[in-house]
């Protein structure tokens, strides 16, 4: 109620061609209608500013423009395909076809759309001053972006398209109307938010970490979709599968086989993944979606740090906008349509780097105030991100700041939380931390539901970094696939054969330690070898010693005498140090389930030079 | 909010509804009450014996086919390399797969695939052996053929590299990767072995055939047909190491299949039961089919030098009827 009084006040006096009706829907007035309420208006409102009269009927939009708003949809669409197929491939999936010999890659770049991310890019720029690999394609989108302006947002970035969706479908229909003129008009002070993020960010990259990447959008996307909806979406199903079954009733039962086939070949994989702490995840995730009912495209125009650097460089974009402000009538159509919230209407300067290129406004634009073209006249436009300059020194500041003083707890050289496990093929913590965009394209494609996002284990600054959790799933001894995504190198590429160590020494995440107290063979007596079995190291660095034991029967004797005392051979395993690679295959399948007997820490990790036990390598050659 | 006004200002606002009204709400409250009190009634818990009664279980079948004195119990052919003839010849020995594989019959084979190792490595079942084995059965008659195992390792890598997914495929079976809705409860009724979720397809299946390699155990010495029991059940089974002859025999008694074609074309002979090492292989050119498991896991034991008496769920197997150590009361055929 308070918005729509608030909306009044901004509208201008004289008559509009829309009305809207008490349900909130918008709809433009019939011509006599117009006519009619106008002459009412001039005899009541006779200092009224002189408006153009609105042309009936409205003039139709440009053919090309209806066409390319078509383009956009179909683009929008595309992209959005694209990247969920990209996500739901980012997981290795055999084949029948593939030789045995053949080395486990993934088929194509699941990571693509980080490869095109210039915010990715930046951030490991300014903290390594080098582009890694693929990022070198983020030029393409500066290059588009250059031309024209922020087509990334508008046509491409399927986190956009999620919001367009979401805005379209969540306000009530009560909020579809002059609630969402008013919610369309530019708020600087909320789109401000976006650049402050940015720079913070960038600081925060030039001081040495890409915490920034936890607002990219692909990041978003992959940890909330990938990392939580997906997990839940796996689990609902098993549950209805689980349900149909019980049915007793045939048909049902082999529909569900097959659906479940079905999804676990092309959405998720055979079995359920978990991410620790996904439901906060989720949650974040859920809440930026549902801001789409108050302000639509929330994200894209608040938050999104992306937009944000996209914005800055639309101002050199060749293609823009011009207003004819004098055939405005105030309508507020191409408002009521805006996805950027970048003051199409008349009567205000068009702000470029706010806009996404959608061209709705010209499409809805009942007379000929708005054209799209190349090399607009530059007079109704501002092109430069409205920023409060003491605001934006803050909180580069801010970023500047905050990761010395994070790092003052001597995190990076000791690392006191011993399960920060970090995936093989990570660099050094202080390198890593410079480079980790927290995107979970790693934990998303680790086979064995691995790796997950820290919560505290990697201290503040690590949030949402990937560690390994071995009691969920332990390191694949022979994949590369985490080294394999990682847009950012944060990750490096490895091969097997450095893996396991031909001609040097193997890499190594942690060591395992036996907990004897808790291990089967040695606490109870009871025979057990699963550790050593699944010991992928060859010789294994498990071993195993025969031994006798005594142990007390559990039950008396049959004359009532107390419980006999027997001898059990056992074998009873230890690690040894040089040969354990860290994996957790051994803490994975301890039977001992809630504290395993034997568990890994980061210790003797080789990408460390301070995180070490042993004065001698592995001379595995 | 106007609709309330409109009421506060009509003088003639009643205090009590009409009969149609109150007959209407009377109605919609005993409604309410008997639907509530019909669907506790009828679904009432009283012993609170609910949940064990509604958990489903299934049975397998007896996979076996009726003996026959005229042919022998176990085929062993050693001669020449070629996995494929090898395989071809053991079976033929037995009498051809028509005597085991009916017209129509749906055939599930279980090859060791537990690990992310490459055929050289022996830790996996010969790919070749499975391709021969699903080919036999197709030439026999059968309507649909399965490859299916639960690997330790990661299960698409496992199949992948084995090479077990490609040679299977092309010999038209169908193979299947366990997925956690692919498996049923049922009950194992063992000694130590209660309850256990197993692969759909061994409850489906008309007939099963065991296609184990023979290698190195570290905790069993040996393993082979028996053991490879154990990739047919899912749950935690890490805890059945704990006594693994008793285990490896409940399950062996439990699942009876109708031929048993041990791989020991290369065996592991050390650091089983996941090598990764081609110096722990050793080359033997051997396959075995036979209709005895424990004659057979006996012969292939003392193939990879390990003394059968050493190996404790033999013996046991043996005192349950599964089958006998004792070749010599074994008719062997040599081919």
């Amino acid at each position: 109620m308070g918005s729509s009084s608030h909306d009044q006040k901004q509208e201008p006096s004289h008559v509009r061609p829309i009305a809207i009706d008490d349900k909130g829907r918008v709809h433009l007035r019939q011509a006599s209608e117009l006519s009619e309420s106008a002459a009412v208006s001039a005899d009541k409102k006779t200092q009224a500013p002189k408006r153009r009269r609105p042309s009936s009927p409205p003039k139709p939009a440009r053919k090309v423009i209806l066409m390319l708003r078509w383009a956009r949809r179909i683009s929008q669409g595309l992209f959005l395909t694209i990247f969920l197929v990209l996500l739901f491939e980012t997981t290795f999936r055999g084949s029948f076809s593939a030789d045995p010999q053949a080395t486990v890659r993934l088929r194509g770049p699941v990571e693509a759309f980080f490869l095109f991310d210039p915010f990715a890019a930046l951030l490991t720029f300014l903290s390594t001053f080098t582009v890694y690999r693929g990022l070198l394609w983020s030029l393409v989108v500066i290059a588009l972006t250059l031309v024209f302006g922020r087509v990334f947002c508008g046509w491409i970035c399927p986190m956009g398209t999620i919001n367009h969706i979401l805005g379209w479908l969540l306000p009530s229909r009560r909020g579809k109307g002059g609630k969402r003129i008013a919610a369309n008009r530019t708020s600087p002070v909320r789109q401000r938010v976006k650049v402050y993020l940015l720079l913070a960010s960038m600081a925060a990259a030039v001081a040495g970490s890409a915490i920034g990447g936890i607002f990219d959008p692909f990041s978003l996307l992959v940890r909330s979709i990938g990392l939580s909806f997906m997990p839940a979406g796996q689990y609902i199903a098993r549950q209805t599968h689980e349900r149909l079954e019980q049915s007793g009733v045939r048909a049902l039962s082999t529909m569900a086989d097959g659906v479940s086939d079905a999804l676990a070949n092309v959405v998720w994989q055979p079995s359920q993944f978990f991410y620790h702490g996904g439901w906060i995840i989720g949650v974040l995730f859920i809440a930026v979606l549902f801001m789409n009912r108050f302000i639509p495209r929330f994200w894209c125009r608040v938050l999104c740090p992306l937009g944000a650097l996209l914005g800055f460089l639309s101002r050199y974009a060749l293609f823009g906008m011009i207003k004819r402000h004098d055939q405005c009538t105030d309508c507020n159509l191409c408002l009521l349509h805006c996805q950027g919230a970048d003051s199409p209407q008349g009567g205000v300067k068009w702000r470029q780097d706010e806009c996404h290129m959608c061209l709705n406004c010209e499409s809805a634009c009942p007379e000929d105030v708005i054209e799209f073209r190349f090399l607009p006249g530059r007079e109704s436009t501002i092109s430069k991100p409205d920023t409060v300059r003491r605001t934006a020194l803050a909180s580069t500041a801010a970023g500047l700041v905050a990761i010395p003083t994070l790092r003052a707890t001597g995190l990076l050289s000791i690392p006191f939380d011993a399960k920060r496990i970090r995936p093989p093929g990570s660099i050094a913590e202080k390198e890593f931390l410079d480079r980790c965009i927290r995107c979970g394209e790693c934990m998303k494609v680790c086979p064995n539901n691995a790796l997950h996002p820290a919560l505290g284990e990697a201290g503040l600054e690590g949030l949402w970094t990937p560690v390994l959790i071995p009691r969920i799933g332990y390191c694949e001894e022979s994949c590369v696939l985490c080294g394999q995504v990682c847009p950012t190198g944060a990750i490096r590429r490895f091969t097997e054969q450095e893996r396991r160590g031909q001609g040097q020494p193997p890499i190594k995440i942690g060591t395992a330690f036996y907990d004897f107290g808790r291990c089967l063979p040695w606490a109870m007596q009871t025979p057990c070898i699963v550790c050593e079995e699944f010991c992928p190291t060859s010789p294994k660095a498990i071993w195993l010693e025969d031994v006798e034991d005594v142990k007390r029967e559990s039950k008396h004797g049959d004359d009532g005498s107390p419980p006999a005392m027997t001898t059990v051979k056992l074998q009873r395993p230890r690690v040894d140090p040089m040969l354990c690679i860290g994996c957790g295959a051994c803490e994975k399948v301890c039977p001992v389930v809630d504290e395993p007997a034997i568990r890994v820490t980061s210790v003797g990790e080789s990408r460390s030079n301070t995180n070490v036990i042993l004065l001698r390598e592995n001379p595995k050659g | 909010m106007r609709e309330r006004t409109k009421n506060r200002n009509d003088k003639a606002m009643k205090e009590s509804p009409s009969r149609r009204e109150a007959l209407k709400r009377i109605g919609a409250t005993a409604a309410v009450a008997v639907g509530a009190g019909a669907l506790a009634t009828l679904r009432w818990d009283r012993h609170g014996q609910a949940r064990e009664a509604s958990s489903q279980r299934h049975a397998i079948k007896d996979f076996r086919v009726p003996p026959r004195t005229d042919l022998p119990t176990m085929a062993v052919a050693k001669r020449g390399t070629d996995p494929n003839s090898l395989t071809r010849a053991a079976i033929d020995a037995l009498g051809g797969m028509s005597r085991f594989v009916a017209k129509g019959d749906v055939v599930t084979i279980k090859p060791n695939v537990g690990w992310d190792r490459s055929p050289m490595h022996a830790a996996n079942t010969n790919p070749e052996v499975v391709a021969s084995v699903v080919r036999a059965c197709y030439e026999a008659g059968a309507k649909h053929v399965i490859v299916t195992d639960y690997s330790c390792n990661e299960v698409q890598r496992s199949f992948q590299r084995s090479g077990i997914w490609k040679a299977a495929y092309e010999a038209g079976a169908e193979v299947l990767l366990p997925a956690e809705h692919q498996f049923r409860t049922v009950a194992v009724g063992g000694t130590v072995l209660g309850e256990w979720p197993v692969l759909r397809p061994i409850i489906d299946a008309d007939k099963v055939i065991n296609v184990p390699i023979a290698k190195h155990h570290s905790l069993a010495r040996f393993t082979g047909c028996m053991k490879n029991w154990y990739g047919l059940i899912g749950g935690r089974r890490n805890r059945l190491h704990q006594d693994i002859n008793t285990s490896i025999a409940d399950l062996a008694a439990f699942i009876r299949p109708t031929l048993t074609i041990i791989d020991a074309v290369r065996v592991l002979v050390r650091n089983g039961p996941q090598g990764g090492n081609i110096d722990d292989t050793r080359e033997m050119n051997t396959v075995i089919a036979t209709l005895d498991e424990i004659a057979g896991d006996t012969y292939a034991c003392e193939l990879i030098g390990e003394n059968p008496e050493r190996v404790g769920y033999l013996r046991l197997g043996q005192q349950r009827g599964i089958g006998t150590m004792n070749l010599k009361q074994v008719q062997i055929r040599e081919v």
